[in-house]
């Protein structure tokens, strides 16, 4: 037994942090909210670049051959920069099922995001080239992520589908992991900061409780979502994305609590992580629907 | 990242199973904190000694087997998933012992560690007092300098003592230097209960077992060699303990495990509607994260890290589990959740047991503090 990830996987996921420190930061996701695309200009093309979209595809296809034990790190890394880009549906879900590197794949049961901007189309129903349907734009709270219907013939996937389905529960559930891990960062910095009574909240008991609650929900969920990365076991990976979705949920609601007003704005960033939040842990099935999935198993 | 245990550990699983299957008593003994399940509980003990499964992860010398934490992971579930009798020497084993490993002298260790093993010396806890409890630094027990006899005379009282009324030795915290601040000037004592001067008084508990004391001690005498640590060090000295309290050696993930694993049982055979089914699910998907988040520690631990405030999560997870689990089960039962006999009555009783959990080892609003100065970085009030 060793459940930990090695010095290279550490190292690749550092290595992605870098990239989206410098160019996935909250003002790059603010300005998707407003462009053409809802994404990151260029930033597609530099996760290419460095393996990142491809890392679950063969070698002999073009891609790195890697395993979701070395991507579900990364696709953390992803949530906690809230990156507006079809990455768990292309890099976890579709590349590996279709053996394509070079493909951008939107992917979701129902709403699929940024499915204007991708070569091929994955729900419920089946795959579609994007060319081949029509698309439907809906508004979202999260306004980066650019939904849509997608209305037209589909054709249905029939191997690999449940496996894929693992990595994709894995990979979204890292995310809100992710997602969870920034908001209690920030919210951690703002009460140490923010005075009220002459002394910084964050030394007021009742909101200490508040943010160890959320740390502890997240102690409790990597492990769990780790673990499905390794296995991917369908009921492995709905346990972790039950636990990640409960968790990024009540981080959310107690980092805007502890943020008082202020988070309660759009002009600070906390809302840009919290509604990616609310959207991605209800996306491919909420928490009690994953607990459902378990409770088929063991019940 | 491999998940899987050796072959060796798989084989040393199936022996703990099979002996654990042809050996744990049936019917279950009496509660362990009464004075008859006591005794029956260190015969049990005493027959887990004879073949090394007492302390699996001590060295032989002291009567373990030299297991790996691994291998004691494993012995724990299998101990817990064969519904295993409580281990009534645990504070000495889990609390004090590992304390000694750091702290003690070779003759401490010779002296005290295998008598521990086989149950011939049983060991509370001597840390609470009326007016030291979540504030543990407030501790007023006396320990006074006696150069003429080479030791210390000790006074004052110390209560919510676990088992005090049938364990034969209490190590404990008493301030030794009065000027000294709080944390300062306390020093670790193992003492004898049967010395001269020691009073036991039992103390009915919640479930109406006689599982607590309060020991009274009036100028007891205890020798230099039953000092642990050096004086006036006892705080830093208890803290390793506090570690091994909160974090895995107390609660191994077995126990949850096992719990969950009956509270599915339980669900299956009674049924119930899904807003029931939810919830236990949940709670079964908390056991599970509290087993991987073990193995995930005790990967860093095997690698040579250490663990810190961390402890304090794991403390208020488990012991929130423990309740939780519980409280599911007596959903289930319903009206018949009152009862003190029958096959189903041990819910009740596990469940008065786990209400104890966010209580004891440092309460959980005092662990959500530690949490947020600590892992999150906040200020002190």
């Amino acid at each position: 037994m060793r459940f930990a990830f090695t010095d290279d996987q550490i190292a690749f996921r550092d290595a992605v942090r870098d990239l989206l420190e410098g160019q996935c930061t909250p003002a790059h996701v603010r300005a998707a909210w407003t462009n053409e695309t809802g994404r990151v200009p260029g930033l597609w093309n530099q996760l290419v670049a460095m393996g990142v979209v491809g890392m679950l595809v063969p070698a002999t296809e073009g891609g790195l051959g890697l395993t979701m034990v070395d991507l579900v790190l990364i696709l953390e890394e992803t949530g906690r920069y809230a990156v507006p880009e079809p990455i768990v549906e292309t890099a976890a879900f579709g590349a590996p099922l279709l053996g394509r590197p070079d493909l951008t794949i939107a992917a979701a049961p129902a709403l699929v995001p940024w499915a204007d901007t991708a070569d091929i189309l994955m729900t419920n129903a089946g795959r579609s080239e994007r060319a081949d349907v029509e698309l439907l734009a809906r508004p979202s709270i999260d306004g980066a992520r650019r939904v849509f219907e997608i209305r037209g013939a589909a054709e249905p996937i029939t191997e690999g589908l449940d496996q894929a389905y693992a990595r994709g529960v894995c990979g979204i559930a890292a995310q809100l992991c992710g997602l969870s891990a920034r908001m209690l960062e920030l919210t951690a910095d703002y009460v140490k900061e923010r005075k009220q009574f002459g002394v910084p909240v964050g030394s007021f008991q009742a909101v200490k409780h508040h943010l160890a609650d959320a740390r502890i929900a997240l102690e409790f969920a990597r492990p769990l979502v780790y673990r499905s990365a390794a296995t991917l076991e369908p009921v492995d990976a709905s346990m972790g994305l039950a636990k990640a979705a409960d968790t990024a949920l009540l981080t959310a609601r107690v980092a805007l609590q502890c943020h008082g007003a202020i988070g309660y704005t759009t002009e600070y960033d906390l809302h840009l992580y919290m509604k990616r939040a609310w959207a991605l842990a209800r996306a491919w099935g909420d928490a009690r629907a994953h607990r459902n999935r378990v409770a088929n198993a063991i019940l | 990242m491999d998940l899987s245990f050796t072959p060796a550990e798989e084989a040393f699983r199936a022996d703990c199973r099979a002996w654990l299957e042809a050996n744990v008593p049936r019917p279950p003994l009496p509660s362990g904190d009464t004075r008859e399940g006591f005794t029956a509980h260190l015969a049990w003990e005493r027959k887990l000694f004879d073949v090394r499964y007492a302390v699996v992860s001590w060295p032989r010398e002291y009567g373990g087997r030299d297991a790996s934490l691994w291998e004691w992971l494993i012995f724990e579930e299998e101990y817990y998933r064969a519904g295993a009798p409580q281990r009534v020497t645990q504070n000495g084993i889990f609390l004090l012992a590992p304390t000694i490993f750091t702290f003690g002298t070779d003759e401490q260790k010779r002296r005290i560690l295998p008598k521990m093993a086989a149950g011939e010396q049983t060991w509370c806890q001597g840390w609470s007092e009326p007016n030291a409890g979540s504030d543990l630094a407030g501790i007023q027990s006396k320990a006074v300098r006696d150069d003429a006899q080479g030791g210390w005379r000790l006074s004052g009282q110390k209560t919510w003592t676990t088992r005090g009324a049938f364990c034969t030795h209490l190590f404990g915290l008493f301030r030794s230097d009065p000027g000294a601040e709080r944390h300062r000037g306390l020093t670790y004592f193992l003492v004898d209960l049967t010395t001269p001067g020691v009073t036991v008084r039992g103390v009915e508990r919640l479930d109406g077992d006689e599982g607590f004391a309060e020991v009274f001690l009036d100028d007891v005498f205890v020798a230099d060699t039953d000092v642990l640590g050096e004086p006036n060090q006892g705080w830093s000295v208890a803290m390793a303990t506090t570690g091994s309290e909160r974090g895995l050696t107390l609660r191994s993930p077995g126990r949850f495990l096992a719990t969950a694993q009956r509270l599915i049982d339980l669900a299956r055979d009674r049924g119930g509607e899904d807003a029931r089914r939810d919830a236990i699910v949940a709670a079964y998907i908390d056991a599970e994260a509290y087993r991987w988040q073990t193995f995930w520690t005790v990967t860093r631990l095997v690698e040579g890290a250490s663990t810190g405030p961390e402890s304090s999560m794991v403390k208020v997870f488990w012991s929130e589990l423990d309740v939780q689990l519980h409280e599911l089960a007596l959903e289930l039962l319903g009206p018949h959740a009152e009862l003190l006999d029958g096959p189903d009555a041990a819910w009740m009783k596990g469940y008065e047991f786990a209400l104890a959990g966010p209580i004891y080892a440092g309460t959980n609003e005092i662990q959500r503090n530690v949490i947020a100065e600590r892992v999150l970085g906040l200020p002190r009030a």
